[in-house]
């Protein structure tokens, strides 16, 4: 075993010898070939992330949505709907959710209105989410005007700002009761934004969404699976729309690194001539010129992924955040839990370290088995 | 030094690197996990049902509770106003999102 060790340790030497010649072109290499590592393991790490992160905060919705839709067109529940839901079976509880939107010409952005059904909100007073305390430099105590849609101006109190470690849920909330809700929206008595309901068996949702139809046929049920296939879909899709800008980039460097590997230059093959002559043998090249491609790719892949560890990680994903994270006005400051999936580093490393070293090996392997004089002729 | 070994050791050292990456990982979900726990039970207890990732329209700011023509509701053929549309999935029925619930109901007449 030792001898072979210092065998690879030698030819290590002679391939960092021959790479230490050409600097120029190797450490180009090197560095075009860690950015590229970096681009794809930086959106393949943020959008799982960021993925895992909607799926587990989305895992507490509720087990359905009903909508009622007139025209193709989301509307208000009526009185009555509750009651006849509450006759299905397998309902376990039913709530009426009240929210809607609310447009901030101070700002230019929405806002989101609901009535918080896990507090009590005195009247006159709102809860606000972490983003509108900073747009809008609102904190405890301060009051902020906002004129509804009658024309009149209501003037609230803030009486607490949310927790900014949920801002990727709560940016922009504002939470008041519901008689100020329904004064501020002039909503009609009795009627809700929707109704979210909660199935005794989880595996009867599906079910209980058919009975829903059935029973209330203008109606529209939301399972939470759903929602939950929604954001799985939309960061699947913003990945991929990410990657399809990048693959020009990556076929760019795809042609680039075969011409670099597969075409040998007339200097490599008459290294090679010259290594034949003075006694190396075929297999002797061919391992110098697979730690050449190894070692390269391997460093490559190592610095590429850590630079993009930390830089989703510790630097909050800054150069590429706004085409996949989106833009608005109200945007939340979060900062991501890191969810290593590791299949897909797995994945990573099999297409960017394998391909290259594959690549260096067959024209050295064509150049290694001719004739040292006829390859140092050519 | 030997090439090989200043070659080797770099190569070590960017692996130690990368398995450090795992390391900080762990640690910071243990770190982060009684936030996002927190914010999994505000979701349950005001019954949200999207994240804040676009606000500028209903359709962006709750892709989940959109009609079913979204983000093209206005009319059928009408353009996208917003940039997140480009971001957005295509419609539904060419990603087949939605259960078809409708198409199990018996008909009300």
């Amino acid at each position: 075993m030792k001898p072979w060790i210092e065998r690879q340790r030698h030819l290590i030497d002679f391939t960092a010898q021959s790479l230490a010649r050409r600097k120029g072109k190797s450490l180009g290499l090197l560095v075009v070939y860690t950015l590229l590592v970096f681009v794809l393991a930086s959106v393949a790490l943020y959008t799982h992330a960021l993925r895992n992160e909607a799926t587990r905060v989305l895992a507490g919705t509720p087990e359905i949505v009903l909508q009622r839709l007139i025209a193709g067109r989301h509307d208000l529940v009526p009185p009555g709907y509750i009651e006849k839901i509450g006759r299905i079976r397998g309902v376990q509880k039913i709530e009426g959710r009240l929210w809607g939107y609310y447009y901030d010409s101070v700002l230019k952005a929405n806002y989101t209105f609901m009535v918080a059904t896990d507090r009590e909100i005195a009247p006159g007073e709102i809860v606000v989410g972490p983003a509108l305390e900073r747009t809008r430099e609102l904190s405890a105590g301060n009051g902020v005007s906002f004129r509804a849609y009658t024309g009149e101006l209501h003037t609230f109190i803030v009486a607490e700002v949310l927790a900014h470690e949920s801002e990727l849920v709560s940016a922009d909330l504002v939470l008041m009761n519901a008689a100020d809700f329904r004064r501020f929206f002039a909503y009609p008595a009795g009627h809700h934004t929707d109704i979210a309901l909660w199935v005794a068996n989880p595996l009867e949702v599906r079910n209980v969404g058919v009975k829903l139809l059935d029973a209330l046929p203008d109606s529209r049920p939301i399972l939470r699976e759903e929602v939950l296939r929604t954001y799985a879909s939309i960061f699947d899709w913003r990945e991929g729309m990410m990657l399809a800008l990048l693959s020009a980039a990556i076929l760019a460097f795809g042609i680039f690194a075969w011409e670099k590997a597969a075409g040998l230059s007339a200097e490599e093959k008459r290294e090679i001539g010259i290594l034949k002559a003075i006694g190396w043998e075929t297999g002797d090249v061919i391992a110098m010129k697979f730690w050449e491609g190894f070692l390269v790719s391997l460093l490559a892949f190592l610095v590429g992924y850590v630079a993009a560890y930390v830089h989703v990680f510790h630097f909050e994903f800054a150069l590429f955040a706004p085409v996949l994270k989106g833009w608005a006005v109200l945007y939340p400051s979060f900062a991501l839990t890191p969810q290593i999936d590791g299949l897909q580093v797995a994945t990573l490393f099999v297409f960017t370290v394998l391909p290259y070293t594959a690549a260096t090996l067959v024209p050295i392997w064509r150049a290694a088995t001719t004739d040292p004089d006829t390859v140092m002729r050519s | 030094m030997r090439p090989a070994d200043r070659v080797l050791g770099v190569t070590l050292l960017t692996a130690a690197l990368f398995a450090a990456t795992f390391i900080d990982a762990a640690w910071q979900r243990s770190a982060h996990e009684p936030a996002l726990q927190r914010t999994a039970e505000l979701v349950t207890r005001l019954r949200l049902s999207d994240v804040v990732l676009f606000t500028e329209a209903r359709y962006t700011r709750h892709p989940t509770q959109a009609d079913l023509h979204s983000a093209f509701q206005d009319h059928p053929v009408a353009l996208e106003h917003f940039p997140s549309g480009a971001l957005l999935p295509p419609p539904r029925i060419l990603l087949d999102r939605h259960e078809a619930l409708d198409r199990k109901a018996t008909s009300p007449d």
